[in-house]
C-alpha cells in the first residue's frame, strides 16, 4: 500500500473524511444488528422502535458519502489506489446500508415473534449466528481501515460457517413448525431473521472481497464452496 | 531495465535497447531499454529531469546539436540503426517528424509553412503536387477548413491551437513515419488541447507517435502505452490502462496519485 502522502494536502483529508464515514456506517450497522437479535434472546422488545427509526441514520450517511465520493472525483481526479479506495468505499457504503436494512427487517420479525408467547428452541443458535456474523464485520471495518487483504480472505472463510450454521438452524425451525402448530405462529419469521443473518455475512463477505481488490487492484478467486443449503431443504 | 512482460506480439517499430546519455560526462538517461509500437500512441511522463524529453530527442538525433552531449547504445527505427555513423540525419528527420511544446510556424504564409518540408526533400514535381500534399497535410491536422481561404495569410495570425495544428500538418507534410511530439499542448487552452488531442488520435492510424507530457490526464487520454521516466531510468512501461488503474511500481504509484514522500 502506498504510504506517502499527497502533495495536495486537501486530498488527504478528504479520504480522512471518506474512511470516518465509513466508519461511523460501521459501527451504526454493528450496533443495529447486535440490538435486534439481542432483543429476541433477551425477549425484551423495548428498543425495537428505535432500531427501526435509526435505520434511517444509515441511509443519510450513505447518501453523504456518496457525495463525497463524487466531489473527491471531480475535484482530485483519483488515479491507481486512491481511484479503488473511493470506487470501493462508494460500494461498501450500500452494502452497509444493505446490512442496516436487513437489521431493520430483523427488528421487525423480532416485534411479531415477541408479541406472542410462543418460544423456540433455535435461540442459542440464533445468537451463536450473530456473534459470528458481527465478529466477520469488526474484523472487516478494521480490515478496510488497514487496506488488509490477509485478514479480509479470512472473513471470507468465515462465512462458510455461517452458511453450515444457517442450513442448520433452517432444518430445526421447520422441524419445530412440524411437530408444533403453534410455532407456526413464529417459525416464519424466525426464518427470515436467521436468513436475514446469513445475508449480511454474504453482504460482509462482499466487503471483504473489496479491500482485497482495493489492496491488489483484482477481485479474489471466486471458487468459495456454496455452504448454505437451506435453500434444498424440504420437509421430510 | 526491467519491463513488464511482452504486451504485444507485433513487432516494435522504435527499439531502444541501453541508451545512455550524457551531457559533459553526466548521466542524464542511465541505459534505457524501450520497444514502442507503430500505429500506438506511447506517452512519456515523469518530473522535470527525468529525461523523458531527452529521450525523444535520441529518435531523432535531436541531442546531435547539443554541444558535448553523447549517445550510446542502440536505437534502432525497423532495421535501421539511428547512431549508425553513415547514416543521413536529414533523411531521418524526414521519416521522423518532430511537434514541440511551443507552436514554432515559420514567419512565412501558412502555404509556405506546409510546402516547406516536401519542397527541401524535393517530394514534388510541380504546383498541383504541392497544392495537393498541402491540401492532404492541413485536411489531416484537421485545419483546412479554417484556412483554405487565407493560405496565403501569415501564419503567425494564426491562434496558438491552430498554430500548433500547423506545425503538426509542416511535420506530417514529408509523410514520416513517426511523430515526436514534446509537451505539444502545454501552451493551448484546453479547447485547443482537447482538438489537438482528438488528432493524435486519428493520426496514430497512419504514424507511431511518441508524445512527452506533463499532463497525466492527458497520458491518460490520448496514449495507449505509457512510461514512467525518474531520474533518468525507465522505472515502468506497460498498458496506459494498468498504469493508471494498478502501476506495479509504487514509485509509479506515487507520482501518479500525487504523493511525496
Amino acid at each position: 500500500m502506498v504510504e506517502k502522502k499527497h502533495i495536495v494536502t486537501a486530498f488527504d483529508e478528504d479520504l480522512t473524511t471518506l474512511n470516518d464515514m465509513m466508519a461511523r456506517m460501521g459501527a451504526l450497522a454493528e450496533t443495529q444488528l447486535f440490538a435486534s437479535t439481542e432483543a429476541l434472546i433477551a425477549r425484551n422488545p423495548s428498543g425495537l422502535d428505535d432500531i427501526i427509526k435509526r435505520d434511517k441514520e444509515l441511509d443519510d450517511l450513505e447518501a453523504l458519502l456518496n457525495e463525497k465520493v463524487i466531489e473527491i472525483i471531480a475535484l482530485r481526479a483519483p488515479r491507481a489506489e486512491d481511484l479503488r479506495r473511493v470506487i470501493v468505499a462508494l460500494k461498501v457504503a450500500s452494502t452497509l446500508e444493505r446490512i442496516g436494512d436487513l437489521a431493520k427487517n430483523i427488528a421487525k420479525r423480532n416485534k411479531v415473534i415477541l408479541g406472542t408467547t410462543v418460544k423456540t428452541q433455535m435461540l442459542p443458535s440464533i445468537r451463536t449466528m450473530t456473534s459470528m456474523v458481527l465478529k466477520m464485520l469488526n474484523k472487516t471495518l478494521d480490515a478496510y481501515v488497514e487496506v488488509d487483504a490477509v485478514t479480509a480472505l479470512d472473513v471470507m472463510e468465515a462465512d462458510i460457517e455461517v452458511d453450515k450454521l444457517n442450513t442448520v438452524v433452517f432444518q430445526s425451525l421447520i422441524e419445530e413448525m412440524s411437530s408444533d402448530q403453534e410455532q407456526l405462529k413464529i417459525g416464519p419469521h424466525l426464518l427470515f431473521v436467521t436468513k436475514n443473518i446469513e445475508r449480511i455475512g454474504d453482504h460482509i463477505t462482499g466487503i471483504a472481497e473489496q479491500i482485497y481488490f482495493l489492496h491488489h487492484g483484482e477481485m479474489p478467486d471466486k471458487t468459495r464452496p456454496k455452504a448454505d443449503q437451506s435453500s434444498s431443504i424440504a420437509l421430510s | 531495465m526491467k519491463r513488464d512482460g511482452d504486451m504485444t506480439l507485433s513487432t516494435p517499430k522504435i527499439k531502444s535497447s541501453g541508451i545512455i546519455v550524457e551531457y559533459d560526462g553526466k548521466r542524464a538517461l542511465h541505459g534505457i531499454d524501450l520497444d514502442i509500437y507503430p500505429n500506438e500512441v506511447t506517452a512519456l511522463i515523469g518530473p522535470s529531469g527525468c529525461g523523458k524529453s531527452t529521450f525523444l530527442r535520441c529518435i531523432n538525433r535531436m541531442n546531435d546539436v547539443i554541444d558535448n552531449c553523447k549517445v550510446s547504445g542502440r536505437l534502432m527505427i525497423d532495421d535501421t540503426d539511428v547512431y549508425d555513423p553513415e547514416i543521413d540525419v536529414v533523411e531521418l528527420r524526414a521519416r521522423v517528424g518532430m511537434v514541440f511544446q511551443k507552436p514554432n510556424p515559420f514567419p512565412k504564409s501558412i502555404y509556405d509553412n506546409v510546402a516547406y518540408g516536401p519542397r527541401i526533400h524535393g517530394l514534388t514535381e510541380n504546383k498541383d503536387d504541392m497544392d495537393r500534399i498541402v491540401k492532404k497535410s492541413l485536411k489531416r491536422a484537421g485545419l483546412w477548413d479554417e484556412v483554405r481561404e487565407r493560405l496565403d495569410d501569415k501564419a503567425l495570425g494564426l491562434s496558438g491551437g491552430q498554430q500548433q495544428r500547423l506545425c503538426i500538418a509542416r511535420a506530417i507534410a514529408v509523410n514520416p513515419e513517426i511523430l515526436l511530439m514534446d509537451e505539444p499542448c502545454s501552451a493551448l487552452d484546453p479547447i485547443a488541447t482537447s482538438i489537438i488531442e482528438e488528432l493524435i488520435n486519428e493520426l496514430r492510424e497512419r504514424f507511431t507517435i511518441v508524445i512527452v507530457t506533463h499532463s497525466m490526464q492527458q497520458a491518460a487520454r490520448v496514449s495507449q502505452k505509457t512510461g514512467y521516466f525518474h531520474l533518468g531510468n525507465i522505472i515502468e512501461y506497460g498498458e496506459t490502462n494498468d498504469i493508471f488503474t494498478r502501476p506495479k511500481n509504487e514509485q509509479t504509484e506515487a507520482y501518479i496519485s500525487g504523493r511525496i514522500g
